[in-house]
């Protein structure tokens, strides 16, 4: 799936609150303070459709507070957004999902104690026998229970989740949590997916399969924004890239252009987030004039002045 | 040497006290077991159950249908008064508000300004009339050995177990259809299932209110066989309902039948035994002690229970082995 260019996504000059040709949602003046601290504090901000969005930032910078205040899991001081056109603010988080926007947790929530198949059955709408009355007459819900249960099967086996559909959530590892909570999601046939740190705790190549699923989310019509730290991920999946820090909007634009912004690698990035861990701290041998090394001989001459 | 005791004991099993313990622990089920609410005031709804129950019959002189309406309809007003302040907050705010309202209950009842209509410490008498009155079955005896009952005890014990089962086939049903699916979801993580488009708050308040109304049905049953005490709806009766929740397995629909039973005959077989020791000189007690002390054999056997088999009789083993 190719990337889109930022042309088809943006109308106007690339700036922090630049309109979207499309967007999906549109936010503005959004604020949530605890006590004294200004957690999210954004002018305005719209999330191109169809596309996928990173969201980064420095810890601290707002990322899940914005997160929680789209869905409804938290309340805003201030501000109103969009979701499609139609105002989502204040909708409680139930209703917030049923309207096509569902999210995942960056601590990952399965239902430990339900087997893979009910944490996917559950993710289910228009399941008429999740009223109570009803429930008490199988014929009612037996249909719609057949149905989603064979979608169940198709996503689990696109997870490769599919052999462990019988047993409990809680015997699946941090990382297969993190798939059955994405493909939990994906049952309700979403507009919007949001990912709070998707790939936290995977292992490379469960990596390489997040990312070909959440392509795939793309090319399937739907609009993914996420949380991420890992700027590889971000270069790689991401068509737009939003930069928070203090909980503004900072920076926004295309991965390769936000990337290599100032203002970005000043307040988040760092200067040398290029340059391989272990050829700073010495525990690599590199060669001479190297990146660096150059950098490495700043870092101890820095260290022997303050003494 | 009398062994009637033995007999006495295994009759306990199908007592109808025993029979509203297990129904008032269905409903605990339903609230801590499947739904993870901490409901630690059972004996609350049991004592509005009660007194609807009581209240309608005796002092209003309605027929028995109605008697058991008003249960059900105190007993789930109830659960929204409890509920709608409590639900939206974290589980440990309704574990104490239930603990807090079973107290203002049973302490209300009792004050000497409402005697007319609640008894006050006395509690009320005679519920059981209009109750047996209806009793289809012919007088008589009817049993095998010391276990004989007369028709009314028979009727009683009858309509209990009856509604023990509906009870169980209601909440079965429930909870392997999608509905059961939900609360089990909300046990495990409300935000999970609140992110998947369930309104949370609803499903708790149903399931609060289902528990309940069980609680009350099991405190009009239990005044059935005795007069209302108020004293009797005291919190240790909502430590016995977790001790026979416990003993079954919490999360099982049939574990409360099970637990209540063997609750009820572990008791009735240690008095007997102690008494038997007591009155031989084998054992050091006085006949007062020889009370207290069944309920501490109670309490060590819930210890062992609870190291050794966590899950209960009828739990899944396999459900403790994650829940660390």
């Amino acid at each position: 799936m190719p990337k889109t260019p930022t042309a088809d996504l943006v109308a106007g000059p690339v700036a922090p609150g630049v309109p979207k040709r499309n967007p999906i949602i549109v936010a503005d003046g959004v604020s949530r303070r605890f006590g004294g601290l200004t957690a999210v504090d954004v002018a305005h901000v719209e999330i191109p459709a169809n596309a996928i969005t990173a969201l980064i930032g420095p810890n601290g910078a707002g990322k899940t507070t914005f997160f929680n205040l789209l869905t409804g899991f938290d309340q805003p001081n201030t501000g109103t957004w969009t979701f499609q056109g139609r105002d989502l603010a204040r909708v409680s988080a139930y209703r917030v999902a049923r309207r096509g926007m569902v999210r995942t947790f960056q601590l990952t929530k399965s239902l430990g104690l339900m087997t893979v198949m009910d944490n996917m059955l559950l993710g289910a709408t228009q399941q008429p026998g999740e009223n109570m009355l009803r429930a008490l007459f199988r014929p009612l819900w037996r249909s719609r229970e057949d149905e989603i249960r064979v979608r169940a099967q198709s996503l689990l086996e696109r997870f490769k989740l599919d052999t462990k559909a019988e047993d409990y959530a809680a015997s699946l590892s941090g990382g297969q949590r993190k798939l059955l909570e994405m493909a939990r999601a994906l049952m309700s046939e979403p507009q919007l997916v949001m990912l709070d740190e998707p790939m936290a705790g995977v292992n490379p190549a469960l990596t390489q399969s997040l990312l070909g699923h959440i392509l795939d989310l793309k090319e399937q019509g739907m609009t993914v924004l996420f949380v991420e730290h890992d700027m590889h991920v971000v270069r790689e999946i991401a068509d737009w890239v939003i930069v928070m820090a203090e909980g503004k909007v900072v920076a926004e634009g295309a991965p390769d252009t936000v990337m290599s912004d100032p203002a970005v690698i000043d307040a988040y990035l760092g200067a040398h987030h290029e340059t391989d861990l272990g050829t700073l701290s010495g525990q690599l041998e590199v060669a001479k004039g190297m990146e660096s090394d150059v950098v490495r001989s700043d870092i101890e001459e820095a260290a022997k002045d303050a003494h | 040497m009398n062994l009637n005791f033995i007999w006495l004991a295994l009759g306990e099993a199908i007592s109808p006290t025993t029979a509203a313990y297990a129904l008032a622990t269905i409903g605990l089920v339903v609230h801590f077991g499947f739904t993870g609410l901490l409901n630690f005031g059972q004996a609350g709804f049991m004592a509005v159950g009660g007194y609807a129950f009581a209240i309608t019959t005796l002092k209003l002189g309605l027929p028995l249908p109605f008697a058991f309406l008003a249960a059900i309809l105190a007993s789930a007003a109830f659960a929204l008064v409890l509920g709608i302040p409590t639900l939206r907050l974290r589980s440990d705010y309704l574990a104490i508000v239930t603990i807090a309202a079973a107290e203002i209950i049973r302490l209300s009842v009792k004050t000497p300004e409402l005697t007319d209509i609640t008894g006050g410490a006395t509690g009320l008498n005679g519920a059981a009339a209009t109750f047996n009155a209806l009793n289809p079955i012919p007088d008589g005896r009817y049993g095998i050995g010391v276990l004989t009952y007369t028709a009314d005890q028979l009727w009683v014990r009858v309509l209990g177990w009856a509604l023990v089962l509906i009870a169980c086939l209601i909440v079965f049903l429930l909870i392997r259809s999608p509905w059961g699916r939900v609360i089990k979801g909300i046990r495990e993580d409300e935000d999970a299932v609140r992110s998947l488009g369930k309104n949370v708050f609803s499903y708790k308040m149903q399931a609060l209110v289902l528990g309940g109304v069980l609680g009350g049905l099991a405190g009009a049953l239990f005044i059935l066989p005795r007069s209302l005490q108020p004293d009797n709806y005291g919190t240790q009766l909502t430590f016995f309902l977790y001790t026979i929740m416990l003993l079954g397995g919490a999360t099982t629909v049939f574990g409360p039948l099970v637990g209540s039973m063997l609750f009820w005959v572990v008791l009735s077989l240690s008095d007997g035994l102690l008494s038997l020791g007591v009155r031989s000189g084998l054992l050091p007690l006085t006949s007062t002690q020889q009370g207290p002390i069944r309920f501490i054999i109670v309490g060590a056997a819930l210890a062992l229970l609870v190291v050794f088999r966590p899950q209960g009789l009828l739990g899944k083993k396999k459900e403790v082995f994650f829940s660390a």
